[in-house]
């Protein structure tokens, strides 16, 4: 379910790193429990982000949620394509559905953060608490 | 079934419903030299009265309402709303008193004004009223603003408002607007204020504690009083969201349990109508300590006559223009009146019968999270028809077949998939029986066709809309390039 | 008059299935310490026939409606067609709730996307919301809009803003980091645009401009929008007579970028100051930080139009501290109210009473300032108000006048020390010509 070569947040964002740069977006899980995703709310290109800063929301018809950058560095990129067409994220939130590329200010804080088997035992104890 | 158009769908130029005297004034060669004037009102409407007419009669018979049926929503007391309110309301000395007119020609208004004001507070043991607020969310800012004020005069600026997890959305965001910081409190098993838990937040930065009692659950706050000595200790206030007073007249009173500040909902517990959301009414009531801050001009009896008073060096000044909703305080004082002090005592003692017959007769066919005895509401949730696949925004839809309001949804949020149930005291026994059934019946469906759930509601006007599609790409106005959808 | 509809049967079997002896028992959760212990100090409830014998007695102690009234200022009489009342009183339309449940609030939820089309086209303006409490609080909300916009500190507020709008805007605004500029108004009584200018600056969040003002004088909106724009702040152009969109250029079309007013013209009785009406609306880039419920169309699952509340995210109920306003409720039942009216007049019906409104304030304005020692205050344009200015002290003739049954306009000088001697008289298509030539010769009477 969760690609192995990917990074995970608690938050449910998901990073994946390409050459000098980090992907990033929410998980499959993250998009589940928003439901149909109709607005995402996007940074600027060239904003110099802290890592858990916040960098927009996205909607649902009944539920927002922020949305954190998972690392600190400069967005080089975002996804235009979910201004008109957000149900994207819902569609293939690990893949087409990604929300920003950044320059990670430290290239290894990456590594900080979880593996998706990680990943996925912090959504079995979730799954526990409800 | 025939789709009503919009207005601007059948208007066509040259079209009158109406039409003023002849201008009985001399009028210049070129009145309007110099203005800037618009050529047109692009795309505004011209139809005839009968169209107007029919309009708005086939508009309104698509709408449910209290008139119509049984409206049982949690927290929003739909009781009836009586038709000689309306009456007085709109007697010309009221309705046509303009609110500028000087204090000897508006007399009548400032009693209207001002015994509302004396009678709120002897319902709720309150020391004094403003009626300035146009509805509860307002009153909740006002609440805040003298809470703030107070503090700021004490020179001592706190920072954070509590909030129970059982809090209307609006308590978060009044305090927020009020700029204060907010802080959530958790309920106890018992879906009450956690005494442990507020005994921690209660710190010298925590400016209040907004507190609903009873509270969203239907459940009153036994310690109340406790939970008023914990937030006055540390300096602090207490302040009640009175939305569901209706469970309370003649029981007990706000002012006895230590509340500094209260705003009640005149189109809730005071039946006046909610009007499909609007104009409502938000009277705050407050202790001695905080009546310096209130809002004014306030009312006051000076020589057996009635004034207003603006010189009033300490309010946090006007929240609306005028006097507030005034029409909708005439309404409420009628209903007080009509009611009587036997009358008010009545209507809580029966909001609370009401709530507990239906309680006890849904109980093991819906999950009651919290077991806590409740007064004029209580709230199940779709626990158990959730093994079916079915939620409780299914169960609501398909109240709608059977002609009764949904409940309140998905709220409060500590009760995942509530449905909050508050029949009021006016209901006759008979829709509160056909309710029951209908629960019974959507009870049994749930486990045997689930579709026929998923799929409602099959009897209205319109089936369920999709609001996803609404809400990606919102259309919000008419625009002269629309399609009229063909009629059926 | 209690309105319970339980027989002494029905309590008495509802109260075995619910497991009490008594309604008591179901209050046990309240300590003894607290409970009232006593009746309410409340008289005895009336039945229907005292009610309104006593109602009545209390309305007639408003002599208001004896006198010929020139009160305006923010609140206006006005025409009120029969199909106003009959529609609006309707049980339908009356005591339902806000429209959660789409499928059974069309009617409610159609009315309001009508409504919001006609505040749109009346502004000149993309959007408009549900409606909010009143122009006021209207006021305040664009102000607070403007600042979730640009993030900047100032707002400049005119002098010639309605006393009671800039009253409800600091009190809105104490407790955020927005400071309030005054901005001067002129001998012609519009905005003073040199003042204007030079109080409009980098840290500007809004400028703010009633017009017609409160001084009944048609501002020069599209130079006000224009200055603002110069510094990138955002103009907001404040309606306080709706009417006067009937004629005068929307505010859309001279540049602003929201538009805030008062509504209560369109169908409300002067009602002693309410219920009343707030409208906004602005350009569709600003949607997501426009507070206040929005109906919005949608389809059904067999492909039917219909409407629901969306955009519902900026709302207090799911975004909570950090929603766009607190505000809950719109005045839903007064917007309909609105809506009735305005497509009743029509088109060409709100025209002509915009037209009548300025051409009877304009022949008041002459006839009044033609008498001995009366002027006019300010050279300006005017609409459906004016200044007048007086050999006497206003006070003195205030009180004559009401001896002759007549309230002829509301004093200035509380609110403008500078305007001493001044009085802003209305008139309206309500007034006929006898009515305003009544006002004349008692005024000529009292000054003499």
């Amino acid at each position: 379910m969760y690609p192995g070569d990917f990074y995970y947040t608690k938050d449910h964002e998901w990073v994946r790193v390409q050459g000098q740069d980090a992907v990033m977006g929410i998980t499959d899980f993250a998009q589940k429990q928003l439901g149909d995703v109709v607005f995402v709310q996007l940074p600027e290109v060239g904003a110099n982000l802290e890592a858990h800063q916040s960098i927009g929301t996205i909607e649902s018809v009944k539920a927002v949620s922020d949305v954190f950058s998972p690392l600190a560095g400069e967005v080089t990129a975002v996804n235009g394509d979910l201004v008109d067409n957000p149900e994207i994220i819902n569609q293939d939130p690990h893949g087409k559905g990604w929300i920003m590329r950044l320059k990670p200010a430290d290239p290894k804080a990456v590594e900080r953060l979880m593996k998706a088997a990680e990943y996925e035992k912090h959504l079995e104890g979730l799954d526990k608490e409800t | 079934m025939k789709r009503e158009p919009l207005i601007f769908e059948v208007s066509d130029k040259g079209k009158r419903a109406f039409r003023l005297p002849k201008l009985d004034v001399p009028c210049g060669q070129d009145p309007w030299r110099g203005y800037s004037l618009r050529e047109s009102i692009e795309g505004f409407p011209q139809v005839s009265e009968i169209e107007v007419v029919r309009h708005f009669t086939r508009l309104s018979q698509w709408n449910h309402a209290v008139d119509i049926g049984f409206y049982p929503l949690g927290s929003c007391t739909m009781k009836y709303n009586p038709k000689v309110n309306e009456r007085v309301a709109a007697f010309p000395g009221f309705a046509g008193v303009h609110p500028l007119a000087p204090e000897e020609y508006a007399q009548g208004c400032l009693e209207v004004l001002k015994r509302t004001e004396e009678l709120l507070g002897e319902i709720t043991g309150m020391d004094a009223f403003t009626l300035q607020p146009a509805a509860g969310a307002h009153g909740e800012l006002v609440g805040m603003m003298l809470i703030r004020a107070a503090l700021a005069d004490r020179g001592d600026p706190r920072r954070v408002v509590l909030i129970p997890d059982s809090a209307h959305g609006t308590n978060p965001s009044s305090a927020h607007l009020c700029g204060y910081r907010v802080q959530e409190i958790k309920s106890d098993g018992s879906g009450r204020v956690d005494m442990a838990g507020l005994e921690k937040a209660m710190t010298s930065e925590v400016a209040a504690l907004m507190v609903t009692n009873p509270n969203t659950l239907g459940v009153f706050e036994t310690d109340i009083r406790k939970i008023a000595a914990v937030v006055h200790s540390r300096g602090g206030f207490l302040y009640m969201d009175g939305a569901n007073m209706n469970a309370l007249c003649g029981v007990c009173r706000p002012g006895d349990m230590d509340v500094d500040v209260i705003h009640l909902n005149l189109h809730k517990t005071f039946s006046t109508p909610h009007g499909g959301g609007g104009p409502g009414g938000g009277p705050v009531g407050v202790k001695n300590v905080l009546e310096p801050y209130l809002p004014g001009p306030k009312v006051d009896r000076r020589d057996g006559r009635l004034v207003l008073v603006a010189d009033l060096p300490k309010s946090i000044g006007r929240v609306r223009s005028f006097h507030g909703n005034f029409l909708v305080v005439v309404k409420a004082l009628a209903y007080i009146l009509s009611l009587g002090a036997e009358g008010l005592k009545e209507m809580s003692e029966v909001a609370v019968l009401n709530a507990n017959y239906i309680r006890k007769s849904l109980e093991g066919l819906f999950h009651l999270k919290y077991q806590t005895p409740t007064l004029h509401e209580c709230v199940f949730s779709d626990k158990f028809q959730k093994e079916h696949g079915i939620s409780n925004l299914d169960i609501a839809k398909r109240l709608i077949d059977y002609g009764v309001h949904p409940p309140t949804m998905s709220f409060p949020l500590i009760v995942p998939g509530a449905l909050m149930i508050e029949p009021t005291e006016t209901e006759p026994r008979r829709e509160l029986d056909v309710f029951i059934e209908a629960m019974k019946a959507i009870a049994r469906e749930a486990k045997e066709s689930p579709e026929l759930l998923k799929s409602a509601p099959h009897a209205s006007p319109v089936r369920r809309l999709n609001e996803t599609a609404a809400a990606r790409n919102p259309v919000l106005r008419w625009t002269e390039d629309m399609t009229e959808p063909s009629r059926e | 008059m209690s309105y319970i509809s339980l027989s002494d049967k029905d309590k008495k079997e509802m109260l075995e299935r619910a497991g009490a002896a008594s309604p008591e028992d179901f209050f046990c959760g309240i300590p003894e310490h607290i409970r009232l212990g006593r009746r309410l100090d409340v008289p005895d409830g009336l039945t229907e026939p005292e009610l309104l014998a006593f109602m009545e007695s209390l309305a007639a102690k408003s002599d208001y409606g004896r006198c010929l009234s020139f009160l305006g200022a923010g609140a206006y009489r006005h025409v009120i067609p029969t199909v106003v009342e009959a529609l609006s009183s309707r049980g339908e339309f009356l005591t339902p709730y806000t429209p959660y449940q789409p499928e059974v609030s069309q009617g409610t939820l159609q009315a309001i996307f009508e409504y919001q089309t006609l505040i749109c086209q009346l502004t000149g303006m993309d959007i408009a919301n549900a409606s909010l409490y009143d122009g006021a609080s209207a006021a305040a909300e664009a102000v607070l809009m403007a600042d979730r916009l640009n993030g900047r500190t100032r707002v400049v507020l005119p002098l010639s803003l309605h006393p009671q709008y800039r009253r409800v805007i600091e009190t809105y605004t104490r407790h955020t980091d927005l400071e309030l500029v005054e901005a001067g108004y002129g001998d012609d009584g519009r905005l003073d645009l040199k003042d204007l200018e030079s109080k409009i600056d980098d840290r500007t969040t809004a400028v703010l401009c009633q017009s017609p003002n409160y001084f009944g004088v048609v501002e020069d909106l599209k130079t006000v929008a224009r200055l603002a724009r110069a510094r990138k702040a955002l103009s907001v152009a404040v309606v306080a007579e709706g009417v006067s969109l009937g004629l005068l250029e929307a505010p859309g079309r001279l540049g602003a970028d929201i538009a805030a007013g008062e509504g209560q013209s369109f169908g409300l009785p002067l009602g002693f100051g309410g219920p009343y009406l707030g409208f906004l609306a602005c350009a569709r880039d600003f949607m997501r930080q426009l507070p206040g419920r929005l109906s919005g169309m949608a389809e059904d699952a067999e492909g039917r139009r219909g409407f629901v509340l969306t955009l519902s995210t900026r709302e207090q109920h799911i975004r909570r501290e950090k929603a766009t306003s607190n505000i809950c409720t719109n005045q839903a039942w007064c917007a309909l109210r609105a809506t009735i009216f305005l497509e009743t007049m029509g088109h060409d019906g709100l025209r002509e009473l915009a037209a009548q409104n300025g051409q009877k304030a304009r022949y008041a304005l002459e006839t009044l300032s033609a008498l001995p020692g009366v002027t006019a205050r300010f050279s300006g344009p005017v609409f459906h108000e004016f200044v007048l200015r007086l050999p006497k002290s206003w006070k003195a003739v205030d009180e004559a006048l009401r001896g002759k049954d007549i309230l002829g306009g509301v004093g200035l000088e509380k609110d403008f020390p500078e305007l001493r001697d001044c009085v802003l008289v209305n008139v309206t298509e309500a007034h006929s010509r006898r009515d305003i030539d009544r006002l004349a010769s008692s005024l000529r009477e009292v000054l003499r």
